[in-house]
């Protein structure tokens, strides 16, 4: 009984200071109306049984969704800008209402740069948070890690990063570029504008760039008519080049083409300077140097060279124009973008298009409705959803500049099919 | 391969080749030389050493954009100041480790090992969080980018002749405090045996805390010259443990001719292998060679004869 008393008491005493502060308040006439409005606007949304029939974390006022990417460990070098792109969309995505009339809360989780990690994490945000989809993971290999628990599970992840193809999956939205896309039409660019004959592969040792690499060859050789004179895979953090910068010298190829990543990067490039190579005479081509790269290459070291990506921070188009602007609003002016980072922020975006199509965030229905997307407000500019889970997106070269940002030297005409099975290229 | 090639051209390029295994060389002696004064002089295993040495480079990188924005003007000589500064930065930390940490475990030298390793994650984190986990590019004055034309093709890398220079500076220094100081004395009575040591007068904490001192600062200086051709980020430093480790305990760990003669071993091996084959499997062959050497001589390439 006595309990009893005392919550009402602290209730009455509660309601009591909430009236004297709204008694307060010159503007409580236009918070009523607001509280009426925001009624109005639940009214519109659907009720929560209907849009969400397997039991996610959709409440009638808000949704939830994890954010899955290392931010310690080897790989939060790479992975924090996926992490802000990501957030910054979330903002805008409720600034403008949310998703089907709810608010996107998001759950961080930690892969610490280990894929074992990854696998636990993305099972904690499927069974216990019960998250509606997972914007996520940044490697190949913590992609194949999490996958299985994606499929046994039935979530919905929007997964980054270009890659090496080779995977589809109902459960996995890729907003990367497949290696097809990224690599074919770069390879053709330089074969037609630089004439390119003889090329020189040299990447990391791992699935990634060894993949990679096997459809540049074959493209070249099949294709291009040219040859391939050397290819070269170093071990990952490895850092000493000068000996197959002496072999470049050597057989004096048209094209260096490169996948080396990480701390590798920095190494090649302040070498490939130091002996003497200036690459505005000798042709490189990278497909893994962005801008988040270059921050630690030096703009210096590496001005000249040409990337292959789907989105250089310098495009000019409206949409870019304000994703960069709001991007350095958030996290200061000296933040860059690159390619991934764009990619992720699109995740939010086709998700929440997704969703609104499909009028559910069940994610059987999101994996049905995801083909066809289209999303006219992307940094790249238009994109869309393949039915095999992929975007249709255009392929850019750019030139590396001094200060660090790349100049756009050529754009594919048209958006290019992904072909995440490539035939003839395996 | 070579038969498109005419004579001159050959030669020239065995010419690089061999200059390439010599910055190899020498990068490789001066990454191990802190490290082969701890492990060899005081059988501490300092797995932290490659944060160490990132300390060092992250005290260049604040260097250079102290003089970029505060005296542009003596841009130009900043490396000398930043490698000084290192040098104080990471054996002032390495003192610190030695006094919290090191010296409670002088009796379990396996524990070093977990203690270390722990201190480098927390090291890596705390770059992280300061720093930030991006990569930081560190500018050079521009007289030491590029190369010296010797011939037409034979080209010799400035910043490789710099770590060559700095290399032997150090190495010359090291022995002569090692071999020809009265610390140096101190130090080997001390390695030899501890508690004479002690009975004969030598204050072996503090012995032991300026070893472990001076073979931190040379980490940090060898984290300096690195960020002419490294990269300088909050794990960086796990790129060059792996081979450290290699080169001290191939050379046999209390021996600095050891080091240098492994170093040495170890580089020309493998800037050789990478010439002809492909660069992972030049590192295949050179780990399967030690793991071989070692098999048959587990004490390393030199030996000091100490009576057991």
């Amino acid at each position: 009984m006595s309990s009893h008393n005392d919550g009402s008491d602290n209730f009455s005493s509660t309601r009591r200071r909430l009236l004297k502060g709204l008694a307060a308040l010159p503007a409580a006439p236009l918070l009523s109306s607001t509280a009426l409005f925001s009624t109005s606007a639940f009214a519109q949304a659907p009720a929560t049984s209907a849009i969400n029939t397997t039991g996610l974390a959709v409440t009638d006022t808000e949704v939830t969704v994890g954010i899955l990417h290392s931010v310690t460990g080897t790989m939060a070098i790479s992975e924090t800008g996926s992490v802000q792109a990501e957030k910054l969309a979330i903002e805008q995505i409720n600034a403008m209402g949310g998703v089907l009339g709810r608010k996107i809360k998001f759950i961080q989780e930690d892969g610490a740069s280990d894929w074992p990690t990854f696998a636990e994490k993305a099972k904690k945000l499927l069974v216990n948070d019960k998250v509606a989809a997972v914007m996520g993971c940044w490697t190949s290999a913590s992609r194949k890690a999490v996958l299985p628990v994606f499929e046994q599970y039935n979530g919905m992840l929007y997964y980054p990063t270009f890659y090496e193809g080779l995977e589809q999956s109902k459960n996995v939205i890729y907003t990367g570029q497949e290696a097809t896309q990224q690599i074919l039409a770069g390879l053709d660019w330089v074969n037609k504008t630089k004439g390119a004959k003889s090329f020189y592969l040299i990447g990391s040792d791992y699935i990634w760039p060894r993949t990679s690499m096997k459809i540049a060859r074959k493209h070249i050789e099949a294709h291009l008519g040219g040859k391939v004179s050397g290819e070269e895979y170093f071990p990952l953090g490895h850092t000493q080049f000068n000996s197959v910068i002496n072999k470049i010298k050597l057989t004096k190829p048209d094209v260096i083409y490169c996948a080396v990543v990480g701390g590798s990067n920095v190494a090649f490039y302040k070498q490939l300077k130091a002996a003497g190579i200036d690459l505005n005479k000798q042709t490189l081509l990278t497909i893994s140097v962005t801008e988040d790269e270059i921050d630690g290459i030096g703009g210096d070291n590496i001005a000249g060279a040409y990337s292959c990506m789907k989105y250089f921070q310098s495009l000019d188009n409206p949409n870019n124009k304000d994703f960069v602007a709001a991007f350095k609003k958030m996290w200061g002016e000296k933040t860059v973008i690159g390619d991934v980072t764009q990619a992720a922020y699109l995740g939010p975006w086709l998700w929440k298009m997704t969703v609104e199509k499909a009028g559910s965030f069940d994610v059987d229905k999101i994996a049905e409705a995801s083909a066809g997307i289209e999303f006219n407000k992307a940094p790249e500019g238009y994109v869309k959803i393949h039915p095999n889970h992929h975007l249709w997106s255009k392929t850019r070269v750019g030139q590396a500049q001094l200060d660090g940002q790349f100049k756009v030297v050529f754009e594919t005409p048209e958006l290019i099919e992904p072909d995440p099975f490539p035939k003839g290229y395996q | 391969m070579f038969s498109d090639y005419s004579l001159a051209e050959l030669s020239s390029i065995f010419l690089m080749q061999g200059f390439a295994g010599l910055i190899l060389f020498s990068v490789f002696v001066l990454m191990a030389l802190g490290l082969a004064i701890i492990f060899g002089q005081m059988g501490v295993i300092n797995m932290a050493h490659g944060e160490f040495m990132i300390l060092g480079a992250y005290v260049t990188y604040f260097t250079s954009q102290l003089f970029l924005n505060y005296l542009p003007s003596l841009f130009g000589i900043y490396f000398f100041i930043a490698m000084i500064l290192a040098f104080l930065a990471s054996g002032a930390l390495g003192m610190a480790t030695e006094w919290l940490m090191i010296r409670h475990l002088y009796k379990r030298p396996l524990d070093t090992l977990l203690a270390t390793w722990g201190l480098s994650l927390i090291l890596q984190q705390v770059y992280r969080s300061v720093f930030g986990p991006r990569e930081v590019g560190v500018e050079l004055p521009s007289w030491m980018m590029g190369s010296l034309p010797v011939t037409e093709v034979v080209e010799v890398q400035i910043n490789g002749l710099f770590v060559m220079g700095l290399t032997i500076a150090i190495t010359v220094a090291v022995a002569l405090l090692m071999y020809k100081s009265s610390w140096g004395k101190q130090v080997r009575a001390v390695v030899q045996n501890r508690v004479m040591a002690g009975a004969v007068g030598i204050n072996t904490e503090k012995v032991d805390r300026y070893t472990f001192g001076l073979g931190c600062g040379i980490a940090g200086v060898a984290g300096s010259a690195f960020t002419m051709i490294g990269s300088t980020g909050p794990t960086s430093g796990q790129l060059y443990i792996v081979d450290t480790f290699l080169v001290v305990v191939f050379g046999g760990a209390q021996s600095l001719l050891g080091t240098i003669a492994s170093a040495f071993t170890i580089s020309q091996a493998q800037s050789t292998m990478e010439f002809f084959l492909s660069g992972s499997m030049a590192k295949v062959l050179t780990l399967l060679g030690v793991v071989v050497i070692l098999m048959l001589r587990p004490q390393g390439l030199f030996v000091i004869k100490v009576r057991r």
